[in-house]
């Protein structure tokens, strides 16, 4: 079982081709797999519909692929601060469906977990719901979300051992795990690769049968916000 | 016409809004004014969720603290705290679908006197996403607008129907806006209270949607 490659390039060989569905971890620019798309921007993997959240920013993260025209559809929740992916979108060029951020979220878990499909209260009575089945529990309308299931996932996170055991780092878990969950076959990039046995298996995010090539860094982790306080003079 | 009541300012609305919140509340604020509620809370126990993955959201950092994995859902750099919780974006939707946030202070483009809401997206003009409000408005306990109460034409946000898509159905429970508070009560709306210096033939006046009591 070799799971490490050394490059991120190296580590997608063999996985990409042109219109498959690619689910990626990250929110905003936090805890993105900023190695392995730049990765697939040089393999020019073209057609690929994508879920994640956002879609980066024009020059960094997934915007870098909507630059090069390689995405043809985009499963998200959240397009501001993307003048890139606002002006694809609005022209026709880019294919858009819009899921709740929570929806999206569970879309992704549920898919790695066996469930087809599942039934939510969030979009009821909004554009969300339309054309999906409603059915009532309990006096209540809830709408039907199906899983997804993608061909490839790529993730980012801090630390892994060879086997693919995974630990996140704050903010930066976010879609990570779901993301990776949802894949056929998940590749992760991480900061740091430690030997087998240094990390506290009760301290695992996501264990290993969730990752089945690892690349380690370096990474760039560009900060999107940046916003401050002053520190009190005493 | 006479000149349009001003009310409270931006902090003052805010302040309003903490009042809304209860000691031990879990409670998720959304971008702009809600942001500032976080300032007012004083010594009540308030643990601030971060629909990306945090419970016991800190204040900004330090200058040259800041952390790319420590971020709020504005996509701003935070900190942590003693108390604080990290988990995947699954299990933070699933809190808040769950019912387990106690409140979300949220703002809006419009609001209805039945209490939908819409603030994702301007068809045609503004396409940015409803990010996490959908699940909030679905999910969470109570839900608090604030926001102002006419747009920049002076037209009232506050409305007897909305006419942008929705981002929830029947969801707000109270209303914060300059002019005053309203609560979603069946037929229409009910005035709770003006703000410093309004009427309430002014905030009546300036809203659109049904008064009633």
């Amino acid at each position: 079982m070799k799971k490490v490659y050394a490059t991120a390039g190296e580590a997608l060989e063999g996985l990409l081709r042109d219109g498959m569905v690619i689910a990626a971890g990250g929110f905003g620019l936090c805890g993105i797999p900023e190695l392995l798309i730049a990765a697939i921007r040089d393999a020019g993997t073209k057609d690929l519909t994508v879920a994640s959240n956002n879609c980066g920013v024009d020059d960094f993260g997934l915007g870098i692929l909507l630059q090069t025209r390689q995405i043809r559809k985009m499963i998200s929740s959240y397009v501001g601060e993307n003048a890139e992916f606002m002006r694809q979108y609005l022209s026709g060029e880019l294919e858009l469906e819009f899921n709740p951020q929570g929806t999206l979220a569970e879309r992704m878990r549920a898919g790695g977990c066996g469930i087809p499909g599942f039934y939510t209260k969030t979009g009821v009575g909004t554009v969300i719901a339309e054309g999906k089945e409603v059915k009532t529990f309990d006096g209540q309308d809830y709408i039907l979300e199906r899983g997804i299931v993608a061909d490839l996932s790529i993730v980012k996170a801090w630390k892994a051992d060879d086997t693919g055991n995974l630990v996140f780092r704050k903010t930066a878990r976010n879609f990570n795990p779901p993301a990776a969950m949802c894949g056929r076959v998940c590749v992760a990039e991480v900061e740091e690769i430690v030997p087998r046995g240094s990390l506290d298996p009760d301290h695992i995010h996501l264990p290993g049968i969730y990752v089945h090539r690892i690349v380690q860094g370096p990474h760039e982790k560009r900060i999107e916000q940046r916003t401050t306080r002053k520190k009190e003079t005493a | 016409m006479a000149e349009a009541p001003k009310g409270w300012d931006r902090n003052q609305m805010a302040a309003r809004a903490a009042q809304e919140l209860e000691d031990g509340m879990y409670v998720n604020l959304g971008i702009g004014i809600p942001t500032l509620v976080a300032n007012y809370v004083g010594d009540k126990d308030i643990t601030l969720q971060s629909e990306n993955g945090m419970l016991g959201m800190g204040p900004f950092p330090f200058e040259g603290e800041e952390d790319p994995d420590l971020i709020n859902a504005g996509k701003q750099t935070i900190t942590e705290l003693n108390r604080t919780a990290y988990f995947d974006s699954a299990t933070s939707f699933g809190m808040i679908r769950g019912g387990k946030i106690a409140a979300a202070i949220l703002g809006a483009m419009e609001v209805a006197e039945n209490g939908d809401l819409a603030n994702w997206m301007i068809p045609g003009k503004l396409v940015k996403g409803m990010g996490g409000a959908m699940d909030l408005v679905a999910g969470v306990g109570r839900v608090i607008v604030v926001m102002d109460h006419t747009n920049k034409a002076g037209e009232s946000k506050v409305l007897r129907e909305c006419t942008l898509p929705l981002t929830g159905k029947g969801v707000v429970d109270r209303i914060i806006t300059n002019l005053g508070v309203l609560d979603v009560v069946p037929g229409g709306l009910r005035i709770v209270e003006c703000a410093d210096g309004v009427t309430e033939e002014e905030l009546r006046a300036s809203t659109e949607a049904t008064i009633v009591g």
